[in-house]
């Protein structure tokens, strides 16, 4: 039986009135690929920062590789080896690439170990030709590409990803779509897209949030074919 | 030790040393030595807003603890080595403290602003309100608004009775500030120094990627305290008097303006930007025409409209645009250039 690295239960974050997570019991094994869909306002990214520990969940708990990380500060469950790349790219923008994902590395290497470490991710991820680059210059997508460098770097054997593929280039999808297919050697992914060809391309299982609840979890194509799930997320006349 | 932080360790000693030896040729080295000693003052918040990215307005705070703490710790010794470390130790426990409690506290930056802002006015009103016989420490009477004069000043190590004044005082200040700004550039390149830019750049990124920002902003805002209040230990040795005022908000924000005016995220510029208005200052002083507030406003603004990075950042450029060598292709150098650690 595989190990389970991420486990939710009853997980609810409340605002206020709105219930942005309602209930979510939510099972990931190891090196699994799983797709988040669902309407805006879900609570797709809502499920990632109490993940994350950037928020702390109204209610319910969070397992990591079974240890109860609920409440935790998110530099502890980074640490446990958590990667993350959220929805707006958060990157150092007044540094370089390089730089970026250096600071990644060396939080789990030393300064050796972590320059060749670096040095592989820029050329996996072939940013060799902008890697001393002031980030904050660069495009759209070759921030996104240096984000998932910086998730790389730590080694993680979780990786979130908030819409990676949002803003990038059909060329850069492609790339990217390769790259997760590698991680996945080493870690389990979690990817919230609303592009439907894309998650076709990559995903076996998908899970459907609706109105911060889950409202299904199965093959790609079954959800899909599911009627209540073509209405809520493509639309009433779907 | 690599091949470029050697390079630039001996670069800077021998500017230093042409500095130290040619500079008492225009200026007395009365004056010299204030201005090294707001140089490291300067150096001090350049630090932690220019590369940590933590906006303190309550810089003078430490630097008037430092002065404080060594006047009461030589009144009660009667050496100075002892008080000397104590106005580094001082300012760095309270600032660690309270540093803590502002990043823990996770608070936004406006916040911290405001709060180093108040204990710079609570630390005033409570040594101005200290004239009372009732307070002392040791031997030393705080004297509220009148300060604490009369203390043992700077002696060579282990002998109390050799004094380090005049010349000799501008020679220790100069390298001790020279001995700051290494200490700086060591600290920079070292993978600390570059978290702390980092976490200058996105604190909420550093913190997913596992570094506990809020223990390293505390730190490095510790770290900036020690440097002020070592500038502070040295002016209570250049005045032989500590008074309130060294507390006063006035000081605080011109330690502000010295750092926009010389070029935040660089070291050079907050040190020549308060020795440059220091001195004018000074000379300022020397004529009752103008106010001298209305001058260092009036820089201020003349600055912030036309050269928002400061000096030392626009005569970098210029001199990259006009003499500069094209930069070398080598990852290393443009690494450093990006990571801002210029100047
Ligand atoms: N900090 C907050 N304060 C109040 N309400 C919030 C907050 N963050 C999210 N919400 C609300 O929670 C709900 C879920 O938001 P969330 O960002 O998780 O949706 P999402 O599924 O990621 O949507 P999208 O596809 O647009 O990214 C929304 O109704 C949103 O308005
Ligand atoms: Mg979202």
């Amino acid at each position: 039986m595989a190990e389970v690295v991420l486990e939710t239960q009853n997980l609810t974050m409340r605002f206020g009135g709105v219930v942005a997570s309602d209930n979510v019991n939510f099972k990931l094994n190891a090196r699994e690929l799983r797709c988040l869909i669902g309407p805006n306002g879900a609570g797709k990214s809502t499920f990632f920062k109490c993940v994350t520990g950037l928020l702390t969940p109204s209610d319910g708990q969070v397992f990591m590789r079974g240890d109860d990380v609920t409440g935790w500060a998110p530099h502890q469950i980074a640490s446990l080896g958590v990667g993350i790349k959220t929805q707006v790219p958060s990157v150092m923008d007044g540094l370089s690439a390089f730089e970026n994902i250096w600071l990644s590395a060396r939080r789990f290497l030393n300064v050796t170990e972590a320059n060749h470490k670096t040095d592989e991710v820029v050329s996996r991820l072939s940013l060799n030709n902008i890697a001393n680059a002031e980030l904050g210059r660069l495009a759209h997508g070759e921030r996104q590409r240096v984000e998932l460098g910086i998730v790389l770097a730590g080694d993680p054997w979780l990786v979130l990803l908030d819409e990676p593929a949002a803003g990038m280039t059909a060329e850069d999808v492609e790339q990217m779509t390769q790259i997760i297919h590698e991680m996945l050697n080493t870690t389990a992914v979690v990817i919230v897209e609303h592009d439907m060809q894309f998650i076709r391309s990559i995903a076996s299982t998908v899970t459907v949030f609706h109105q911060g609840a889950v409202l299904m979890e199965d093959h790609v194509d079954r959800v899909m074919a599911d009627p209540t799930v073509r209405n809520v997320y493509l639309g009433k006349n779907a | 030790m690599t091949q470029s932080w050697q390079k630039e360790l001996i670069q800077t000693l021998i500017v230093a040393l042409m500095l130290m030896y040619l500079l008492p040729f225009a200026i007395n080295t009365f004056t010299l030595s204030i201005l090294l000693i707001y140089g490291m003052l300067g150096l001090s918040l350049g630090l932690i807003w220019g590369f940590g990215g933590i906006l303190c307005f309550g810089q003078a705070a430490f630097f008037g603890l430092g002065a404080y703490a060594y006047a009461i710790a030589a009144v009660n010794i009667g050496e100075s080595t002892i008080p000397l470390l104590f106005a580094i130790l001082v300012p760095a426990m309270f600032a660690m403290l309270l540093g803590a409690m502002m990043f823990y506290g996770r608070l936004a930056d406006v916040y911290l602003g405001v709060i180093t802002l108040v204990v710079t006015l609570i630390l005033f009103k409570f040594i101005n309100s200290t004239a009372g016989p009732a307070y002392v420490i040791g031997k030393a009477r705080l004297g509220g608004y009148n300060g604490i004069p009369g203390f043992q000043t700077l002696n060579v190590p282990g002998s109390p009775d050799d004094y380090i004044w005049g010349d000799a005082f501008y020679y220790v200040c100069f390298v001790a500030l020279v001995v700051v700004y290494l200490l700086v550039t060591w600290l920079l390149r070292s993978s600390f120094g570059r978290v702390a830019m980092g976490i200058r750049e996105n604190d909420q990124r550093m913190s997913l990627m596992g570094y506990d920002t809020r223990a390293r902003k505390t730190i490095l805002f510790a770290i900036g305290a020690a440097i002020a209040g070592f500038a502070g230990g040295l002016f209570a040795n250049w005045a032989e008097i500590v008074t309130p005022g060294l507390f006063s908000l006035g000081q605080s924000a011109e330690i502000i303006i010295w750092c926009i005016v010389g070029g935040l995220g660089t070291r050079l510029g907050p040190i020549l930007g308060a020795a440059g208005l220091a001195y004018l200052k000074f000379l300022l002083g020397q004529q009752s025409l103008i106010d001298n507030t209305l001058i260092t406003g009036l820089i201020l603004v003349l600055f912030v409209l036309f050269l928002p990075k400061g000096i030392v950042p626009a005569v970098a450029n210029l001199w990259a645009a006009s003499f500069g060598r094209r930069p070398k292709n080598s990852r290393r150098n443009v690494r450093r250039a990006r990571g801002g650690l210029n100047g």
